[in-house]
Formats: structure tokens, C-alpha cells, sequence
């Protein structure tokens, strides 16, 4: 690992300094981390008085729940309904903006700032304008379509609010990264294939598109990691997994079965999952994108 | 800008103003009915243009009391949020910046072994650990306190290895001159490191600043005394009325109060904001 080429020679000063980061993640990080891993081979009785070892059996309990299963699917479909509408938006806007000479300034600083609304907020207010009886977005669909909107009752309905108020609050994030890989790309490259007659749309998909591959692939990680954790608030602000479990995503359903199902050995079996999962991910990340997608 | 397009130009301001429009639809929404009286709520839709009632609804909000689930006056809840976002990023600054000048200025034995641990804290957020890091707290009886809703989120190796970035750039020759000198780590660490993070920092503590605002789970979780709720984590609660209609002013009042700060600081600061987001997401 790199260091300095002179270093200080105290002792016990790196120690002392580095002290405090460490206590806090041996006791706030690896100690719960390590709990969840023991609790997961546990079955506690319906009375909370003794334990029992029981081996895999909550993971094969997991894993055999149609419930778990059905989160699952859950998450997959949430989690690609928001990551690509979320990108695609904000590509498209970061496009736009980059043709833009005197206004990117002022366009870039009006599309920004949501990613300051906490993804909480974001919910509330989307659920507000989704609201059944009040909200503007389905009195519109009833006038127009004649669509009975209620995301209390319909599970379909409950997921396209928790994805458009996710979407609504990422798209200033990726946006951001989309406009600064947009502007590592020589211009002389889309200047040569212009001259050489290519229109936009083929300049697009030749030249800008493969070109911002490592942009994409690396906000593909993030917006990932994004849908699968950070999402838990606007659900929890929304529909609180509902109905009947159209939105329990992986993550809530931790939640909802350790904290207010209080079954431990089942809600620890699941953060393991979720761990095994962020690791994947952060390995992915480290590894294939320090190198950098390459054309 | 390749080729000079007429249409192309009208498109791409067409593309911007919707999405300008689409960003700030869901505010507009808010902060209009945030300016109505709770009776105009009451039947059809909601009002899309402003009302009088603006003044009754922030100043009652602010002073709390209004109804059973608004009894806490919300100046508290932004009181508990400023200090649990200012808490979080000050200490977060603070603990990651010695642990990377430990790392980076000297060697000493398990020096790659405490970055390991550092570099874990990144795959164990909160939310895959809730349980077993709700006992830790509840044992330490960090519950209901300042201390139990910041100190375990200081913990960073975004970080960490931002200032490790930022340090292993700063030329060999300062530290080298400083020890000739006659400087010692503390002294060089305060005089010449500091001073010539600064940007970083700042930058770093605005991302820092929403992030600790913006928190939700967390405060759930370790509060459930009303007189430590954050905002963002108590509008939810208002918002659940089982046997009313909500009083939707006040929850909007609250919900603009709640994005308000951490909206200002990235419009204020976005200079800052944009270098504090591409540093610490390399």
C-alpha cells in the first residue's frame, strides 16, 4: 500500500489517531455485522426464552417462503424500472444540456438540487400529488383515461408511485455524472463524424454513446446499490410495503420482520443475503471500475 | 456544440424546460397547498394556485400544538436536525481525516490491516444490520440521545479515503521541509495538511451536511421520545392519521420546511457540492 517516502517514526501516535475510527466501526459495524451472521443460524422461541442452534434451516425457511420469493421479484422489477428510467431521463437532459452554451449554467443548477430532498421527502410528496382522493395525478387520469387510481388497493399502482417518486429524486445525481462524462469526450471525435456526414441520432449511437460507457456502467453500480438501500425510506414514507406486499422490497422486508415481526433469526438470515449482495457489489464496483470500461 | 441546428437547439431547450418543469412539479405541489386553509382540502382536488392562509400554516407548524400528531413544534425538529447534520459531518470530517494522516505519514505494524477494517464499514450500511445494531445502542443506552443518533454514523471510509487521496497528492517535499524544520506530526498535521485540505473539506461538508439531514431510518430507529425527532423522520408521523383527515397545509408546510436547508446548501454551494460529490464517489 502506498506511503510517503519519509515518514514520522512515533509509535504509539498512528494508533491514538486512528483510535476513535476504528472503535467506532468494531463497535457500531463489525460487532452487529457479526451478531446478524450468529443470529442467523438461531431460532428463538415464540416467547423470546431460549434459543436453539438450528444450522441453515433459516435460510432454507428463506428460500422456500413464497413471501421471500415474491420480495424478491419485488425488488428486481423495482430495482430496474427505477435504474433505467432514472439514467435514460438523465441522459437525456445532460444531452440536451450539452449543447447548450450561455444557459447550461443556469439549466444545470435548476435540475440539481433534488438531490438535496431527502429520499423520505420524496416520497411524501410524490404520495401527496398521488394522493386517491385529492391528488392532481389521478383526478388527471380519471378525467383522461378514466383510470381508477388507488395505490392503497392496487399493487401496480403502489409501485409506480414508489418508482416515479425514486426516479423523480436520483435523476439530479445521475444527470450530474451523465453531463461531466459528456464533457470528457473530445469534440474533435463527434466534429470528425460530423464532417464525415453522420447525423446526430448515428453520432449518438456511435461516437457518444459507446464513449460514455464507463459513466454509465459506473452510475449503473451506484444507482443499483441506490434502489436496493436508499429506497427503504420512500417505501417506509409511502406505502409501507403494501398492499399486500407489492412493495416490500428486500430491505424493507428486513425491517419489517426483525423490528415489527420481531422474528430475529430470519430477519438476521436476511441482512446476511443483503450483505453477501453489498459485497458482490462493492467488489464489482472496485474491480471493474477502476479499470474502466473500454471501448 | 458540433453543427449549428435550429431544430436540434429547440428540442434540446424543449427537453430541459420539461425537465425543469418535472423537477420542480412535486415543490410547486407542495409549497401551494402548504398556503391553504385545511378546509380547502376538503373536497375535489388540490388547489394548484396559491392561497392566503401561508403565514397561519408556517408560524403554526413552527410552534407545534396544532392537533394530537403535531403536538411538537417543529422549530425542535429542525433544531434536532441541524445538530444531528452538523454532528454527523463535523465528526465524520474530523475521524476520517486523523485516520488517513495515520495511514498515509507513518508505518507501524497492522497499518493494512486497519485500513481493511475501515474499508468493510463500506459494505455494512445500516440498513442490511438494523437489528443487531439497534441492541448495541439499546444496551449502551445510547437510545433517545444526541449521541446515539450521530456517533455511530461518524464512521466513514468514503472518507477516509478521500483525505487518503487528497494526502498521498501533496508533494513529499513539504513534509520533508516541515521535518528539517523541526516540526512534529501534530504540528505539521495542523499547519500544512489542514490549511491545504480546506476545498476538500468544505466540499466534503456539504455532502456530509445533506447526507446527516437527510437521514431517516437511523433516527427511527433510535428515537422514540418526540423531543429528539428529526424533521425528515417526523413528517411520516404526521402524515399517519388514522382517524381524521390529514391536515394537509401543515404536513406540506412541514415537508418544505424539511427540504429547505440541505435544497439552500446545494444551491448556495454548488460549486462545492458538484467537487464534494465527484471526489467522494471516485
Amino acid at each position: 500500500m502506498q506511503t510517503k517516502r519519509t515518514i514520522f517514526g512515533n509509535k504509539g501516535l498512528p494508533y491514538l489517531l486512528l483510535a476513535p475510527q476504528l472503535a467506532i466501526t468494531a463497535v457500531f459495524f463489525l460487532w452487529p455485522a457479526g451478531q446478524a451472521v450468529y443470529q442467523s443460524f438461531l431460532r428463538e422461541d415464540a416467547f423470546g426464552l431460549s434459543t436453539t442452534f438450528v444450522g441453515m434451516r433459516n435460510y432454507e425457511a428463506l428460500f422456500n417462503s413464497s413471501e421471500y420469493l415474491n420480495s424478491l421479484q419485488v425488488t428486481v422489477v423495482f430495482s430496474i424500472a427505477t435504474v433505467i428510467a432514472s439514467l435514460g431521463i438523465a441522459l437525456l437532459l445532460a444531452l440536451a444540456v450539452d449543447r447548450m452554451i450561455r444557459s447550461a449554467a443556469p439549466y444545470t443548477t435548476l435540475l440539481v438540487w433534488p438531490y438535496a430532498v431527502a429520499p423520505a421527502v420524496a416520497g411524501i410528496l410524490w404520495w401527496f400529488i398521488f394522493n386517491p382522493a385529492i391528488g392532481i395525478l389521478p383526478y388527471a387520469l380519471e378525467m383522461t383515461l378514466g383510470y381508477d387510481w388507488n395505490h392503497n388497493l392496487n399493487g401496480n399502482d403502489a409501485m409506480i408511485l414508489v418508482v416515479v417518486a425514486s426516479v423523480w429524486k436520483q435523476i439530479s445525481y445521475n444527470f450530474l455524472f451523465f453531463v461531466a462524462g459528456l464533457q470528457s469526450i473530445p469534440a474533435s471525435l463527434r466534429e470528425a463524424a460530423a464532417i464525415d456526414g453522420a447525423g446526430p441520432v448515428k453520432r449518438f449511437w456511435t461516437i457518444t454513446l459507446p464513449l460514455l460507457s464507463p459513466t454509465t456502467f459506473f452510475l449503473l453500480v451506484v444507482n443499483v446499490v441506490y434502489t436496493l438501500f436508499d429506497t427503504f425510506a420512500v417505501i417506509h414514507a409511502t406505502t409501507s410495503g403494501g398492499p399486500a406486499q407489492a412493495t416490500n422490497t428486500l430491505v424493507y422486508k428486513v425491517f419489517d420482520d426483525g423490528f415489527i415481526g420481531l422474528n430475529l433469526g430470519s430477519s438476521a438470515a436476511q441482512s446476511v443475503v443483503l450483505m453477501c449482495l453489498v459485497m458482490l457489489l462493492t467488489f464489482v464496483q472496485f474491480r471493474y471500475v477502476e479499470r474502466r470500461v473500454t471501448y | 456544440m458540433v453543427e449549428n441546428q435550429r431544430w436540434l437547439d429547440i428540442l434540446a431547450h424543449a427537453v430541459l424546460i420539461c425537465g425543469v418543469a418535472l423537477v420542480a412539479f412535486p415543490v410547486y405541489v407542495a409549497f401551494i397547498a402548504s398556503t391553504h386553509e385545511p378546509s380547502a382540502f376538503a373536497t375535489g382536488t388540490i388547489p394548484l394556485l396559491p392561497g392566503d392562509n401561508i403565514a397561519t400554516s408556517y408560524t403554526g407548524v413552527m410552534a407545534g400544538g396544532i392537533s394530537s400528531q403535531m403536538s411538537v413544534p417543529i422549530s425542535l425538529m429542525l433544531f434536532n436536525s441541524m445538530v444531528m447534520a452538523l454532528l454527523i459531518a463535523v465528526g465524520k470530517i474530523v475521524i476520517s481525516i486523523v485516520s488517513a494522516f495515520a495511514i498515509v505519514y507513518f508505518r507501524f505494524p497492522f497499518r493494512v490491516l486497519a485500513f481493511w477494517l475501515i474499508f468493510i464499514t463500506l459494505m455494512l450500511p445500516v440498513e442490511v444490520r438494523i437489528l443487531p445494531t439497534y441492541e448495541v445502542i439499546a444496551d449502551l443506552g445510547m437510545l433517545n440521545s444526541y449521541t446515539g443518533l450521530t456517533v455511530p454514523l461518524m464512521a466513514s471510509a468514503t472518507a477516509t479515503f478521500l483525505f487518503r487521496q487528497v494526502f498521498l497528492t501533496i508533494p513529499d517535499e513539504m513534509m520533508e521541509a516541515a521535518r528539517i524544520d523541526g516540526a512534529g506530526p501534530m504540528k505539521f498535521f495542523r499547519d500544512i495538511l489542514l490549511p491545504m485540505s480546506q476545498t476538500n473539506i468544505a466540499a466534503l461538508f456539504v455532502i456530509l451536511f445533506i447526507y446527516g439531514w437527510n437521514q431517516y431510518l437511523w433516527p427511527i430507529l433510535v428515537t422514540t421520545d418526540d423531543s429528539f425527532y428529526t424533521i425528515v423522520a417526523g413528517i411520516k408521523r404526521m402524515a399517519d392519521v388514522v382517524d381524521s383527515e390529514p391536515n394537509w397545509n401543515y404536513i406540506m408546510a412541514v415537508t418544505v420546511l424539511a427540504m429547505l436547508p440541505p435544497v439552500a446548501v446545494v444551491i448556495l454551494m454548488q460549486r462545492l457540492f458538484v467537487k464534494g460529490l465527484v471526489d467522494s464517489e471516485k
